[in-house]
């Protein structure tokens, strides 16, 4: 089964050193374990844009933005065998914040991809 | 937490970190399957204390510790050892006592021991039923009990398989060895051989049957991706990548509601799977790039991508498929390939043209069972108005058929030739 994670979290800083370094080792595992498929980190929205659709209208917008709570930091995408692993997943990635960047707050959502139905 | 959940749970962390814990034992012990035993009792103490402690904050440390603790522990209780080895168990025990969290046990770079790992697993001189079981035991971290059941068999024939591949291995010395360059290029394709063979196994199950047995294609395409990654140099790995990604990128198209198969031209495009084929392409662009183009699997990588490329069937790109299929005959001689040249000659240069070919093979041994070749010849026989020749042909190829969904396809086109000839 394929899963994405998205990474959120109220805090504007970047990852430290040390938490880079960690999440960098669990990456090359995760690749060289044949379930790492792809990830990547975000940048804020202000080097972003939003195209909605309100009242029927079409509209860019390009900022500024209204603060949101919670900022998308970054996504990987894995192959897994099921939600127990991909579960297993995310607790060993968000416990190297944990224990590389104290004080960090954060939530991991995790989502399995839809599969085409007949 | 049911114990059911519980279960489910530790196994899931199991198979995240069993290829480090195997691997890391290797190491210390020189010894691949002692370490796949060892680490197994990681898992049952896992199994026994989990449930009533709940998983640990970092339970592949936890693990780790176990599995190491038992490593030294069988190292210090080998009597037959030599001086040097105990010096060894003295150096893991130092170890253990100076790293006391194993926050580096993600240091390791696993590259190494798990090629290792990979080439003791799939060794040639295991037989290929060997092979398999084992290769998904120590490196895809299945239980005993679910590659039973993936390949349909008792628990009791898969265990006695890992044992004895197990022996044979300690019993050649062939517990601890990592061919290299040349070799390294020769051995890959016996392990390429089971990566495809547990591939197949997946594939050409049914819907609706155990879970399990389709999942065998991840676990293939998943090595597939640890050779890649750890062997990034050679073309047929990659190959073999793409092969499986493309392939497996129709899985959802494949079969009607009912469990029917539905034939790769009639299948609904939109159900393939484009994030896979995506992947597939990258794969066998890097095996072009290695100077692989003409390999095994990637020319029939190759093929497939024909397939994938093409918006519609229409599309198709026959006079490519059909170039190919000459490629892959020559690097394989195979009158199965041959059979699907003339198929695809068939559809590129007007069914003459396809018919001449499948003539050819028409006495061939190895053929001589195999109901597809009737049935192709009744195909490109029908497309030339030779409705009774057709009928013949279709009718030859019911009586080969192996299975029942085969034989009433061929019945019924042999009723439909019968049909035209009487307009």
């Amino acid at each position: 089964m394929r899963f994405m994670y998205i990474v959120t979290s109220p805090h504007m800083i970047g990852p430290t050193p040390a938490l880079m370094e960690a999440m960098g080792k669990l990456s090359d595992r995760e690749i060289k374990a044949g379930r790492m498929i792809d990830s990547g980190g975000l940048m804020p929205l202000a080097t972003g844009a939003q195209v909605r659709i309100r009242d029927g209208q079409l509209s860019v917008v390009d900022g500024p933005f209204v603060e949101t709570k919670e900022i998308i930091g970054g996504y990987a995408i894995f192959e897994l065998s099921g939600k127990d692993e991909a579960v297993a997943m995310a607790k060993e990635f968000m416990q190297l914040h944990k224990d590389y960047m104290p004080g960090w707050e954060g939530t991991c959502e995790l989502r399995a991809f839809a599969t085409p139905a007949h | 937490m049911t114990a059911a959940d519980a279960h489910r749970a530790i196994l899931a962390v199991w198979r995240i970190e069993q290829p480090r814990l195997i691997t890391s034992l290797a190491r210390m012990l020189r010894d691949v399957p002692l370490a796949e035993e060892l680490t197994q009792d990681a898992l049952l103490a896992a199994l026994e204390q989990w449930p009533a402690t709940g998983v640990p904050e970092k339970p592949g440390a936890w693990l780790m510790t176990i599995a190491r603790r038992r490593a030294v522990d069988h190292l210090r209780r080998n009597r037959m050892l030599e001086r040097k080895h105990e010096l060894v168990a003295l150096d893991m025990d130092q170890q253990q006592q100076a790293m006391p969290d194993f926050d580096s046990a993600l240091d390791d770079d696993i590259g190494d021991e798990m090629l290792r790992l990979i080439f003791t697993a799939c060794h040639p001189r295991l037989s290929r039923e060997a092979r398999t079981a084992l290769a998904l035991r120590m490196i895809c971290g299945l239980t005993t009990e679910e590659i039973a059941r993936a390949f349909l068999l008792p628990e009791a024939t898969i265990a006695q398989r890992i044992v004895r591949a197990k022996r044979t291995l300690s019993d050649s010395g062939l517990a601890y060895e990592t061919p290299r360059g040349e070799e390294l290029s020769q051995r890959l394709s016996t392990v390429l051989e089971v990566v495809y063979l547990i591939f197949n196994e997946g594939y050409t199950a049914a819907r609706g049957e155990d879970w399990l047995r389709p999942e065998l294609c991840n676990e293939a395409l998943r090595m597939a991706r640890v050779l890649t990654a750890i062997a990034p140099h050679e073309p047929e790995a990659h190959g073999l990548l793409a092969l499986m990604e493309l392939n497996a990128s129709r899985a959802a198209a494949r079969t009607d509601a009912a469990g029917e198969p539905i034939l790769l031209l009639d299948q609904n495009r939109t159900l393939w799977d484009q994030f896979q084929i995506l992947r597939g392409m990258q794969a066998l662009d890097r095996a072009r790039g290695l100077g692989g183009a003409g390999g095994f699997y990637a020319l029939q990588a190759a093929i497939i991508a024909c397939h994938a490329g093409a918006r519609t069937a229409e599309d198709t790109d026959w006079a490519r498929i059909a170039a190919l299929y000459a490629e892959l005959a020559a690097v394989m001689p195979s009158p199965i390939v041959e059979l699907n040249r003339a198929v695809a000659v068939g559809m590129a240069e007007g069914p003459d043209a396809g018919l001449s070919i499948a003539d050819r093979l028409v006495g061939e041994p190895a053929l001589k069972t195999y109901h597809l070749l009737p049935g192709v010849r009744g195909d490109l026989l029908e497309k030339l108005g030779r409705h009774e020749e057709a009928r013949a042909a279709f009718e030859a190829a019911a009586a080969l058929a192996g299975n029942r969904r085969d034989q009433e396809l061929m019945k019924r086109r042999a009723d439909a030739a019968a049909a035209m000839k009487m307009k």
